[in-house]
């Protein structure tokens, strides 16, 4: 069963070849089977036997949606009302939200069923999935590289069918980056069309919810449920959702795509580099015009980012202080004490070094220099786009410089680990909606082909994802060991 | 630019945060490595640049001026540290 | 030496909207603790603000109230500090664009009238209680504030009494209560502020280094906590020492202020716009929208009152103190058909010495409007006396019935009946003849005893100007 597709599982569903509660069991004891792969941090398998029983009885009845009875999971920094959300942080580990985020709330409504919460980067803090209090994510093509991050869990699991699809947040690359290292595909939607309601904020201005599926095609039937305004979000934006699967089909010819100059240059590895002409040349075939433009100010992209999101997490993360919920140190002396000692105690070391990166650049005598300065380039940068996407229809790119790197071979250096950004981070800068789709192997590892669009184009990104996944099968590998 | 040690220690005052003696140095080091990064910004002129703080230019929506949330104490001082009689309770606060 | 005062404030009004300015809790006050508090005012992970359209359109009411610039683009920022009544770490306030910009109120100190300029006024979110009381020697936290809306409004550094200050102060305080937009309860902390003073030497141009007077309460206080912050730098400085600048907290038991060296510690408050609420922007619409709905300003009410109304100084600045009395006036006037005087003298007289004991406001007033202007018409149309109509009125404090009903039920009505007066006034001149030849005889003063007979064997129900009348006719013989 956990081979098929979610349109696969849908009519299985319908024609009663299979109940949800079977279906849910199967992925289960998948997961249970492959447990080192640490992709979970907590599955909710009585909540999710049940729910499957719920969804049968949907499709019984008729009241059936294509999500309904469909095993999903979801990324850790999902607010799930009695279930833990701890953010992959010691900060929340004995934390149990008492509402849920929308984007859990909209798949509840839609019947699919959770089968828990996915591993993450500390608070979406990190490329790797190392930073996770929980441990490291494996790779499962292997398993001694990293999955990604920050929603590594949603990538590996995915990718070892551990669930038909899952949720991720994108602040930075952290859905595209590790769908790109896991062989999936991954959608950062435009800002401001996914509710970041019970998302907990990394940095609010560029946090961004999505789907991680295998095909585009099942990606657009979760987008489908997560899009859409939210009262709850001043940042939501109120636009009608389109239909997301109605115009997969459509035709790519006459398609203007861009190639920046800068996404090409020196860092991206030549095999991979090789592998995205090739995916390229596949859009030529389907009737595409390929176009090289330049996006000058895409270099500034790393700074203008690493002062920006600290600075934004540096306000988001004081609210953990050990006094309303959360880790509380033993025997605190004082109010002091109990702030610095709980944070101390409770936050691991990159969530630390950011939090210390925007307490500085946010601080007297350097906001100008640094705050300041970092959201003029953002300005520059999103120009960058909105020239570029009058000039061609959709951008593409690498979405990392390399395959996935070994686990413990970046955590000493963060600003390596940063470096490995470079690709995706511009996108969050300018909120435009990017996606990874899977392109090719590079010595048996993934590699993920970038294709970012105009303000809220996600229905024609998942159009020409769609089209390559119809003429090529990367997307369809499955890892070895977990066929 | 470089970070001294107790530089870090200010700042880690300031966001009330822990860290343990051994590791200054390395946070030192780490940051003044992401400032040179940051140096990179200084290159280019943005005088006449607006800064931008939201993706989307946008209006803040209004909300209408009416309750809507219950007394949930119950639930949200069940996951709390340390309550009673329905207060948070912290270290003696000196003003 | 002789020193010239400079005092500046910041008082924050919390504004009179029924849920939170970031939340759809409730704010009403005196709630069990934290019953109040949601999700988003206990900066629970994941949880938004959205903004309370009501706590805008107060801040905009405001503005045009002190003749402000209303600012078209504002923008709500993070002020980052660790409190324990401070949920998220941060406050949500406005730094470099408020929501209302420069204006000014007037103030009258002894009869002389001085503008007193209001730099800026700004929304933010008020914090939490801390309750020192010994819970084990740790201090117990009430989030039911956090998130109260709040409006800071910050006066140019223009006083140069403690005096003026607290005329600043009471006609700030009059006009968040007449607009509405504050209930102005003092000790509920519904209207509170902090005191920027400093001292220099008169004719030197420069400041002096100020200190700041946290969370003052009371207009009392206001008072005795400058002066006495006056006397404390000025002598501090005479014995050569130095002001520092610090916050203070007065002490009203001791009457004294302290430093607080607990909030001074390091303050760099790390101000940066809020990613999670976007600009806000006030177009003409909205303005145009709140400008016709805006009530007649105290000023413009006062100058009004005064020319149609030919009211006394007195009486129109009582009337005018705020909306609902002033409103209670007009409807008085209106629906008696009476003198304004007559209005006013017992508006401000009875009634209000009525409501005064009683602790009432007039909104709830047992006399309506529509029951006291029946009163006053029947003392014009001279169905009863004066003196009378204080009997009716305490009936109507009483009872729910009409004046008229009162008078008809207690046989209050006045005697006009000149037949009757003039057989009472002549048993009462044929009884006293004695007194009679006094008066014949040039005495004046025995009149008011034959008034004062025949008032008294008509239980005071005659009409006075009759029995003035008749009894001067009939004296005369």
């Amino acid at each position: 069963m956990h081979t098929k597709t979610l349109i696969e599982l849908a009519q299985g569903l319908r024609s009663k070849e299979f109940s949800s509660v079977e279906l849910t069991q199967t992925f289960l004891d998948r997961i249970q089977k492959h447990q080192h792969l640490n992709a979970y941090i907590t599955v909710t398998e009585a909540v999710a036997l049940h729910n499957a029983q719920a969804a049968d009885t949907r499709l019984a009845n008729g009241t059936a949606g294509l999500l309904t009875g469909i095993p999903i999971a979801q990324k850790d920094i999902f607010c799930t009302l009695d279930v833990k959300t701890t953010c992959g942080s010691k900060m929340l580990d004995n934390f149990s939200a008492p509402y849920n985020a929308t984007v859990v709330e909209k798949f509840n409504q839609a019947g699919a069923v959770m089968l828990g919460k996915l591993n993450m980067d500390e608070f979406a803090m990190g490329s790797s999935n190392e930073t996770s209090y929980y441990g490291a994510v494996k790779n499962p093509w292997n398993i001694n590289s990293v999955p990604g991050g920050s929603s590594g869990g949603s990538a590996a699991a995915v990718a070892a069918r551990l669930a038909v699809c899952a949720t991720g947040t994108d602040t930075g690359g952290s859905i595209r980056q590790p769908a790109a290292l896991c062989g999936i595909t991954g959608l950062k939607p435009t800002y401001g069309r996914v509710s970041r309601y019970g998302m907990i904020a990394y940095a609010s201005s560029l946090d961004q919810g999505g789907p991680m599926a295998r095909s585009a095609e099942e990606a657009a039937i979760m987008l489908q449920t997560m899009a859409g305004f939210d009262e709850k979000d001043s940042t939501s934006v109120d636009l009608p959702v389109p239909d997301y699967c109605a115009g997969l089909n459509n035709s790519l010819a006459g398609l203007k795509i861009g190639l920046p100059k800068e996404f090409f240059g020196e860092g991206l590895n030549s095999d991979v580099a090789a592998t995205l002409e090739t995916a390229i040349n596949e859009y030529r075939k389907l009737g595409a015009e390929i176009k090289e433009i330049s996006m000058p100010n895409l270099k500034l992209a790393i700074p203008a980012y690493y002062v920006i999101a600290p600075a934004e997490c540096s306000a988001n993360l004081s609210r953990f202080d050990g006094v309303r919920y959360g880790y509380r140190c033993a025997n605190p002396v004082d109010l002091a004490d109990l702030y610095t000692r709980s944070r101390g105690e409770g936050f691991g070391k990159e969530v630390k070094r950011r939090i210390l990166m925007g307490t500085y650049a946010l601080s007297t005598g350097y906001y100008d220099a640094y705050y300041l300065k970092a959201q003029k380039i953002r300005r520059l940068i999103s120009e960058d786009f909105k020239q570029a996407l009058t000039e061609v229809d959709v951008i593409m790119g690498p979405v990392t410089p390399t395959t996935a790197f070994g686990i413990g071979e970046k955590m000493s250096n963060p600003i390596e680990m940063y470096l490995s950004d470079i690709y995706t981070i511009a996108i969050n800068l300018a909120g435009v909606p990017a996606l990874s789709i899977p392109a090719g192997f590079v010595a048996g590892m993934p590699v993920g082909l970038q294709i970012i669009g105009n303000y809220f184009a996600e229905d024609r990104l998942l159009n020409i994802a769609h089209q390559y996944q119809q003429v090529t099968d990367w997307h369809l590998h499955t890892p070895k060991g977990f066929e | 630019m470089s970070l001294t040690a107790d530089d870090v220690n200010k700042i880690a005052h300031l966001a009330r945060l822990g860290i343990d003696h051994q590791d200054v140095e390395s946070y030192a080091k780490d940051l003044s490595g992401i400032l040179d990064l940051m140096t990179q910004m200084s290159e280019l002129n943005t005088d006449n640049v607006e800064p931008m703080a939201h993706p989307m230019d946008q209006a803040q929506r209004l909300r209408a001026d009416v309750v809507t949330e219950p007394d949930n104490r119950e639930k949200f001082q069940a996951i709390a540290p340390q309550v009673e009689a329905g207060l948070y309770l912290v270290p003696k606060v000196i003003e | 030496m002789e020193w010239e005062t400079v005092i500046g404030l910041e008082v924050h009004a919390q504004l009179a909207t029924k849920s939170k300015i970031f939340s759809g809790a409730a704010t009403a006050y005196g709630a069990e603790p934290n019953t109040q508090a949601c999700a988003v005012d206990l900066g629970l992970p994941g949880v938004l603000p959205v903004l309370n359209e009501e706590a805008v359109r107060m801040a905009v009411i405001f503005g045009m109230a002190i003749e402000a610039h209303i600012a078209p683009h504002s923008v709500f920022a993070r002020k980052n500090y660790f409190y324990p009544d401070l949920p998220k770490g941060y406050q949500i306030s406005q730094m470099d664009h408020p929501i209302v910009g420069v204006g000014h109120l007037d103030i009258d100190v002894d009869g002389i009238s001085k503008r007193i300029g209001v730099t800026r006024a700004h929304l933010e979110e008020d914090a939490g209680k801390s309750l020192h009381e010994d819970f084990h020697g740790l201090t117990g936290i009430d989030l039911n504030r956090a998130g109260t809306p709040l409006l800071e409004i910050v006066s140019e550094p223009d006083m140069r009494s403690a005096k003026e200050a607290v005329a600043y102060m009471r006609k700030l305080h009059e006009l968040v209560r007449y607009l509405g937009i504050c209930d102005g309860n003092m000790q509920e902390g519904s209207f509170r502020c902090d005191a920027n003073v400093s001292v220099r030497p008169k004719g030197q141009a420069e400041f002096g280094t100020r200190a700041e007077i946290k969370n003052i309460n009371s207009f009392k206080f206001v008072e005795k906590a400058i002066n006495h912050e006056v006397e404390r730098q000025i002598e501090l400085i005479e014995n050569g020492g130095r002001v520092v600048q610090e916050t203070r907290l007065y002490d009203s038991v001791k009457d004294e202020t302290r430093s607080m060296r607990s909030k001074e510690e390091a303050n760099d408050y790390r101000y940066f716009p809020d990613p999670d609420l976007l600009p806000v922007i006030i177009d003409e619409a909205f303005k145009a929208q709140i400008k016709a709905a805006l009530p007649e300003l105290p000023q413009a009410k006062k100058q009004r009152f005064k020319t149609q109304y030919s009211l006394d100084e007195e009486s129109v600045s009582i009337l005018t103190t705020s909306r609902p009395l002033a409103d209670y006036f007009e409807s008085v006037h209106k629906k008696s058909g009476c003198e304004a005087k007559l209005c006013a003298n017992w508006i401000t007289g009875d009634l209000s010495a009525a409501l005064n004991k009683a602790g009432l406001e007039i909104t709830d007033s047992p006399v309506s409007d529509e029951r006291l202007a029946g009163l006053l018409t029947r003392i014009s149309d001279n169905t009863i006396s004066g003196k009378i109509a204080k009997q009716v009125f305490e009936a109507l404090w009483q009872s729910t019935s009409s004046a008229d009903e009162i008078i008809a039920e207690k046989g209050l009505k006045q005697i006009t009946d000149t037949g009757a007066i003039e057989a009472i006034i002549d048993k009462i001149i044929a009884d006293n003849l004695g007194q009679v030849e006094q008066y014949r005889s040039g005495k004046d003063k025995v009149f008011a005893f034959f008034v004062g007979q025949v008032m008294k064997a008509m239980q005071g129900k005659a009409n006075p100007a009759e029995v003035n009348k008749m009894l001067k006719e009939k004296l005369q013989g």
